[in-house]
């Protein structure tokens, strides 16, 4: 069941505010993920605390790198019940689990941080993690900045 | 670090692998131990009378698909639960 909504705002914002796109509907997802087209990072926003403790806070830090997706995007597990459903059928084998982060390049998942990846690891770990991968996705391909 | 679920065990909350004595394997999010035994929940199974890959082939596809719940819900009891790792520590045994 989805949580108060003024309980999850501000954990909404702490993305949004790093220029992440949220999706909160199966047209904006397929809007967002359905062309396939360039790199882009989903990440699948969560309650729990290692959501606000590792993954949010990794992700602020990843972002500051210079090398980053062409697109930003979170979808809310349990909360956007459909839209997050929907990004995920844009995962393909990878399966569900939250918080978790997805990057693509061509429709294609290239890299994926499963929740088990996060949990007890600090997020300059996580992010040390993403910043490689963002290289890593960016190999042939135009940079956002 | 700290996982944040005060009042809990470390691991509550955390993905673990599980050695069975019976041979199987369970992999899920720690709950708790309890008299009743070790609580996972959303929890993958690998049984070795049935299962299509060997266990560490199954544990590395795990790590690197996710976990495909096959039981929401697991107690294993005092007799079956062996060892507990963390799934991202978890090394295949030489």
């Amino acid at each position: 069941m989805p949580y108060n909504e003024l309980m999850v705002r501000p954990m909404r914002e702490e993305l949004t505010r790093l220029g992440v796109q949220e999706l909160r509907s199966v047209a904006e997802v397929d809007a967002a993920l359905g062309t396939g087209e360039g790199t882009a990072l989903v990440f699948v926003n969560s309650v729990c605390g290692c959501a606000a403790g590792a993954a949010r806070p990794a992700l602020s830090l990843a972002l500051q790198h210079p090398v980053k997706p062409q697109h930003l995007y979170t979808v809310f597990a349990g909360q956007d019940l459909e839209a997050a459903a929907r990004a995920r059928s844009y995962f393909g084998e990878f399966q569900p689990s939250s918080p978790s982060i997805a990057l693509l390049r061509d429709g294609e998942v290239v890299h994926f941080v499963h929740r088990y990846m996060i949990e007890g690891h600090g997020p300059e770990a996580i992010a040390a993690d993403l910043v490689a991968a963002f290289e890593h996705l960016q190999e042939g391909v135009g940079s956002r900045e | 670090m700290a996982v944040f679920h005060p009042g809990h065990e470390e691991l509550h909350g955390v993905t673990v692998v599980v050695e069975g004595a019976s041979g199987r394997t369970w992999v899920g999010r720690y709950h708790e131990t309890s008299d009743r035994g070790v609580e996972l929940h959303d929890v993958a199974i690998h049984d070795p009378a049935t299962a299509t890959l060997p266990r560490v082939q199954w544990v590395e596809r795990l790590r690197k698909f996710g976990i495909q719940v096959d039981e929401p819900v697991v107690i294993l009891p005092p007799r079956e639960a062996g060892p507990i790792t963390r799934l991202a520590a978890w090394r295949a045994p030489d």
